[in-house]
């Protein structure tokens, strides 16, 4: 990814846009009972368009934001959510998975590992209240869900951040084919 | 120059997670107004304006989810709600009886009461934005402490009690609902009058213990619980007497020390607009209070 203001002001407005379409919109809309979270959707797609720094710098912004504006224990979805962004990242850069799928998985796992590690920090900071069971059915719905969309969540964020990233290689070929090479090395 | 990249990724990683560490742990030693609370509250009255205009620019799309919603669950709410309006009918027909009885024994004492919520000097104000987290149940509104509203203050919707405020600025309030992790209420039930607490279970919003009853046994499935308000002067409670706040849907266990009763909340804390805040909460005790 390039780096300089223009793409860290897009990363920026993905946060921005994301956390305050969560907090007044999606935070809203309960489909079986509970409602999508876009927040580890976002950290992944990030993470695996841009890398892991990337995404881990994007979760821990976007942790911050939502706890900030939820009046929530700073830092704890920060933490969270830069896990998701870096693990994505780091993915990519050892990786670089091709399949169209590819970020259907990693929404899902990213979701898993962020309402898991959500929980853990929270027995860990010593929750005063009983704990239902009914607690793994939501994390195992926001899990569909979210998979569900994560899919339009990663498309959206690579048009916005389209301009700062290296050419995929499959669409540089399809392109030159269509514009009539034979190949991709005789444009050079 | 690989090795430069990895110790890079490295220090970001670990400068990072250093970053939330040093965050949780301040957050947790300073008092309710440290440094840090001062900047949420002044971050959430600067974004706050934001939020309430991109809550009401999607109120359409939030309604269209909702229609599909609502249609799948009408028919199962309808056959619910017969049920309970034959219930009710019989139910009203004694009350009517006992709101007479009641009015003359109130007579009698000369009880002299607030004359309903008015008498707690309510807020209306509007939702504009809901956490997204089990662990957290928090609502945002509209209205701050240049209405009136101060933390602890009760919040309340048609249907019943609906949180308590966390924190609050200038225009804008945190509302932590029933079912927060950290939320408790004194409370009563309204036919046997056995007292207890009401305490939330973290991941079931539509679920709350009712617990510390002495004589759990006699609190029946179906009973209203309601707040039980101040019963020592040396311990206010925010709360007046008498909000409802959920009814008893089951009770687990036999005995009397492992009966768990459950209690489903009144108000649908998925689905708020509007709340009320009672700036005046102890209205009602000043009131008895005064010859």
């Amino acid at each position: 990814m390039t780096w300089n203001a223009a793409s860290v002001g897009r990363l920026a407005a993905i946060g921005l846009v994301g956390g305050i379409l969560q907090l007044t919109t999606v935070s809203q809309v309960a489909i079986f009972g509970v409602p999508a979270d876009l927040s580890p959707l976002l950290a992944a797609a990030v993470g695996l368009l841009c890398g892991s720094i990337a995404g881990a710098s994007f979760g821990f912004g976007l942790g911050l934001f939502m706890d900030t504006l939820l009046a929530q224990t700073l830092g704890l979805t920060s933490l969270v959510l830069l896990g998701a962004g870096y693990a994505a990242g780091r993915l990519r850069e050892l990786r670089d998975p091709a399949h169209a799928l590819v970020p259907v998985a990693v929404g899902a796992a990213a979701t898993a590992a962020a309402a898991i590690g959500f929980a853990v920090l929270q027995f860990l900071l010593g929750v005063d209240a009983p704990v239902s069971f009914l607690l793994i059915r939501q994390i195992l719905m926001t899990i569909v869900l979210n998979t569900l969309l994560a899919l339009p969540v990663y498309l959206a964020c690579r048009r916005v951040l389209a301009p700062f990233l290296p050419d995929d290689p499959r669409r540089r070929r399809r392109r030159a084919y269509t514009t009539g090479g034979l190949s991709p090395l005789s444009r050079a | 120059m690989y090795d430069r990249q990895v110790r890079r990724r490295r220090a970001v990683l670990l400068a990072l997670v250093g970053c939330c560490l040093i965050l949780l742990t301040a957050y947790f030693g300073e008092s309710s107004g440290g440094p840090l609370k001062s900047i949420q509250t002044g971050a959430m009255e600067v974004v706050a304006p934001v939020q309430e205009g991109a809550n009401r620019a999607l109120k359409p799309f939030r309604d269209l989810f909702g229609w599909f919603g609502d249609t799948l669950d009408a028919k199962d709410e309808r056959d619910k709600l017969e049920a309970e309006r034959d219930k009710l009918r019989a139910d009203v027909a004694q009350l009517q009886s006992a709101a007479a009885e009641n009015d003359e024994l109130r007579d009698m004492v000369d009880y002299a009461r607030g004359s309903g919520l008015d008498a707690f000097q309510p807020v209306t104000a509007q939702v504009y934005s809901r956490s997204n987290s089990s662990w957290y149940s928090t609502i945002e509104i509209n209205k701050g402490s240049s209405d009136g509203i101060e933390v602890n203050q009760p919040v309340i919707n048609g249907k019943g009690l609906v949180g308590k405020i966390k924190r609050v600025s200038d225009g804008n309030a945190v509302v932590m609902l029933l079912s927060d992790a950290d939320f408790g209420v004194s409370a009563r039930a309204a036919v046997s009058g056995q007292p207890g607490s009401i305490l939330p279970v973290a991941g079931s919003p539509g679920d709350l213990l009712f617990e510390l009853v002495p004589e759990a046994k006699k609190v029946r499935s179906g009973d209203s619980i309601v707040t039980a308000g101040t019963i020592s002067d040396e311990l206010p409670s925010p709360f007046p007497e008498g909000i409802l706040i959920g009814k008893v849907t089951r009770i687990d266990g036999e005995g009397e020390l492992d009966r768990t009763i459950h209690v489903a909340p009144y108000a649908d804390l998925r689905d708020l607009d509007f709340v009320r805040v009672l700036t005046e909460p102890t209205a009602d005790l000043r009131a008895s209070a005064t010859p």
